[in-house]
């Protein structure tokens, strides 16, 4: 038996000396980049230290390591073996009707939003929460676009961005030259984008996954830089401008006009119908990519990318033509893509490459890879949670009360979800929302759920 | 001709800070068979790092250009390495029993990260640098156009050739280099013969951070000016040159390193300057199309 008060000393000396080390690595790693801060001035670039922020960033790695070394890799308590019922009802009944929950609350969020607005007069800023939702459902349905290809198929996909900026391109040229109509160009910008997807993903997909993601990564950035620069077609860093809006089975939604979607029902003319209207198509289009899914991954088809993703190997020596599968999802995920990118561009009525950076495709990777690899209904709920979260975040006034009046967010925003992606993977890589399983399985569960076991390199 | 031997001395020198980034690429897929996307971005950490040695040298006084030089060569290489480990040790060796995907999507996540990490500390501005080596050598004139051979270029080569050097003996003649081999050609018989696994991938990423922290200082001087965005696109780039070249093959970086960077200047000096990323990447898919093992990698053998 060793004395509990000498186990407790050493324990506390290797904690301590485990936390000193770490507070030197941090303090090399911040002391430059950190610690001091480049400025402009007159006679060029001067430097401005930051010790209070350097003290800061050591410390906290510091006590954090103190902390994860003392209480919790020490700990003798197991949290995941007690786990009361309630919790476990919970969490089941999370995944099995939460899907509907959501369906049904974003159904009802626009009419319970208005009826309140005209009946209460609560003064809610009715314009912009419309439009924020409008943002969500749009990452919701670039996320499960996504989610095809990364979390079903398992295939890297770093250029997601570029089926989205193919789709809204192909969009907004074909109406400001032609006149064609937002239903017309819908289906014309998804094939677009999955024709490019099949174009980008043949050659690649025959090698090792690692490289797919390298090559879209590259692709993306060719995208941006022929849409940036190739100005007879697309207008250069200018854009494209006086993108139409989609019209309701040819009813346009304006104040002016013969006959317009106000004037035919005999409605008052009012802004607000034409956003709630743009709401209803961007969450048909999530719910169609989400229903899709959800079918495909009942056919062979769907079957074949989870194998896939389990076990490549397995899969070609079962007989499964893996280059035939891996295109499939990708040229699905990209079509997608694209109909979210005609939305894109039919709403802001305006675009430019500068809204197909690579920052995009990472928030988007970033959304589908905390709620979970896989997982429909985590993407939907990391999707409200992260963009949604953030603009919460803006608004809140106890942060700027904290870190002084210019704190902004948003600036954080990328750094964050950064970080996210790695801890998600270091501590729960099948995502918030946990639903790593097959859809498909050839026994029903009985008793404990299965669990896929992650395949060990 | 003398605009082509130009654009030849050009290219060579740009080729060999790629080729600088690229070995980082080469050795980290070699011994544990994964693309590190945060290389890239380890390498603007390293210019940015190289930039604030050399401002606080100005400050301090220290105005004798060849000593700055070297300190701010050692200091970035040292504080840069520091990045490397870490980020290994924190998004890479946890993982390393995980899934395939994992260590790909924290190595993506660790790119962004560092890329907002410095955006945000050090702000989004492009960074510039008043020229520290000038002058050169005029070689030769024909028909008006003077072929010149810049201090700074010369810097780049023989720099680059004395690492390669160094980084050759590394390799084939220390422990080290020994051990790195054995990681490479299988990890389990390796950690089974007493060699520490562990602490030659760490090493590996330490050194592959430092020459990517020399590639950043010499980037910081050629161009005269950063930004926290440089690494993306560097990194895609010394990429597709470690592809090139053969991917896991060192002088196969150097020499990919050379032809990216060639075929990137002979692209803007002949053709258009707003292409020439689209030049570098589209022979990434033409090179993995082609000839995917590269110009001197070995065909990859999948083993079950």
């Amino acid at each position: 038996m060793v004395e509990p008060g000498r186990f407790f000393s050493h324990r506390l000396k290797s904690a301590l000396v485990n936390a000193t080390v770490s507070a030197l690595v941090a303090f090399a790693l911040f002391c430059l980049i950190l610690g001091v801060r480049t400025v402009d001035t007159v006679q060029g670039l001067t430097l401005r230290p930051r010790p209070l922020l350097l003290a800061i960033a050591v410390g906290i790695v510091f006590s954090g390591r103190l902390a994860l070394d003392l209480v919790w890799w020490n700990r003798t308590w197991r949290p995941a073996v007690a786990k009361p019922v309630w919790l476990k009802r919970l969490g089941s009944a999370v995944l099995q009707y939460g899907g509907i929950a959501l369906i049904v609350a974003a159904t009802l969020f626009p009419l319970i939003a208005l009826t309140l607005e005209s009946s209460l007069h609560l003064g809610l800023p009715l314009r912009y929460l419309f439009d924020l939702s409008i943002v969500v459902l749009t990452y919701v349905m670039l996320g499960s676009g996504l989610n095809i290809v990364v979390g079903l198929a398992g295939l890297l996909d770093l250029g997601y961005v570029a089926f989205y900026a193919v789709g809204a391109y192909g969009f907004a040229l074909l109406a400001t030259n032609f006149g064609w109509s937002f239903w017309m160009c819908l289906p014309i910008a998804g094939v677009l984008a999955a024709m490019w997807g099949c174009t980008v993903g043949l050659p690649v997909l025959r090698l090792r996954g690692d490289y797919l993601a390298i090559v879209t990564l590259a692709f993306a950035e060719i995208v941006r830089i022929v849409l940036l620069n190739w100005t007879q077609v697309t207008n250069g860093p200018n854009g494209v401008s006086g993108i139409p809006k989609p019209t309701f089975f040819g009813l346009p939604f304006s104040s002016t006009g013969d006959v317009t979607f106000s004037s035919l029902f005999g409605l008052k003319y009012d802004p607000l119908q034409g956003i709630v209207f743009l709401y209803y198509v961007i969450f048909a289009l999530a719910l169609l990519t989400n229903l899709v899914t959800l079918r495909l991954r009942r056919l062979p088809i769907g079957r074949a990318w989870e194998a896939m993703r389990e076990d490549e190997i397995a899969c070609r020596s079962l007989g499964i033509n893996t280059t035939v599968t891996k295109l499939s999802a990708f040229a699905t995920g990209a079509m997608f893509g694209g109909f979210a990118g005609a939305f894109f561009a039919t709403r802001q009525g305006f675009i430019s490459p500068e809204s197909f950076t690579f920052i995009e495709s990472a928030t988007i990777l970033a959304i589908v890879v905390l709620g979970g690899l896989g997982s429909q209904l985590g993407v939907a709920l990391a999707a409200i949670a992260m963009i949604g979260g953030f603009e919460a975040l803006r608004h809140t006034q106890g942060l700027k009360v904290i870190f002084g009046p210019d704190f902004d967010p948003a600036l954080y925003r990328m750094l964050l979800f950064g970080l996210a992606m790695v801890m998600i993977m270091l501590w729960r890589p099948r995502g918030i929302v946990a639903s790593r399983m097959p859809s498909i399985l050839l026994k029903p569960q009985r008793g404990v759920p299965l669990l896929t076991k992650e395949r060990s390199a | 001709m003398a605009y082509f031997l130009q654009q030849l001395i050009n290219g060579i020198a740009l080729g060999s800070i790629y080729g600088l980034i690229a070995i980082g690429y080469t050795m980290v897929y070699g011994i544990i068979g994964m693309i590190n996307f945060a290389h890239g971005d380890i390498f603007m950490v390293g210019s940015f790092i190289a930039l604030i040695a050399f401002l606080a040298l100005v400050a301090l006084g220290l105005t004798f250009v060849p000593l700055a030089l070297i300190i701010v060569l050692l200091i970035a290489m040292a504080f840069t390495a520091v990045w490397g480990w870490t980020v290994e040790r924190i998004a890479y060796r946890p993982l390393r029993e995980s899934f395939r995907l994992a260590p790909l999507i924290t190595a993506i996540g660790m790119s962004i990260v560092l890329q907002n990490f410095v955006q945000v500390s050090q702000g989004a501005r492009v960074k510039p640098l008043q020229p520290v080596v000038t002058g050169g050598y005029k070689l030769f004139e024909q028909g008006g156009f003077v072929v010149q051979l810049s201090n700074i270029q010369i810097l780049i080569v023989a720099t680059t050739l004395v690492l390669m050097m160094i980084f050759w003996l590394i390799i084939n003649r220390t422990a080290l280099g020994r051990a790195q081999r054995a990681c490479e050609q299988d990890r389990l018989m390796a950690s089974l013969s007493g060699v520490d696994v562990d602490r030659t991938i760490s090493l590996t990423f330490v050194l592959g951070a430092a020459l990517a922290a020399v590639a950043g200082l010499l980037y910081l001087l050629y161009y005269g000016v950063i930004d926290f965005y440089i690494g993306f696109v560097a990194g895609i780039k010394a990429f597709t040159a470690a592809v090139f070249g053969g991917i896991g093959s060192l002088p196969g970086a150097m020499l990919g390193g050379l032809i990216i960077g060639l075929i990137e200047t002979f692209w803007s000096a002949y053709f258009t300057v707003q292409y020439k990323d689209v030049a570098a990447f589209s022979m990434l898919a033409l090179a993995l199309i082609f000839f995917p093992t590269g110009l001197l990698g070995r065909p990859e053998v999948e083993k079950v």
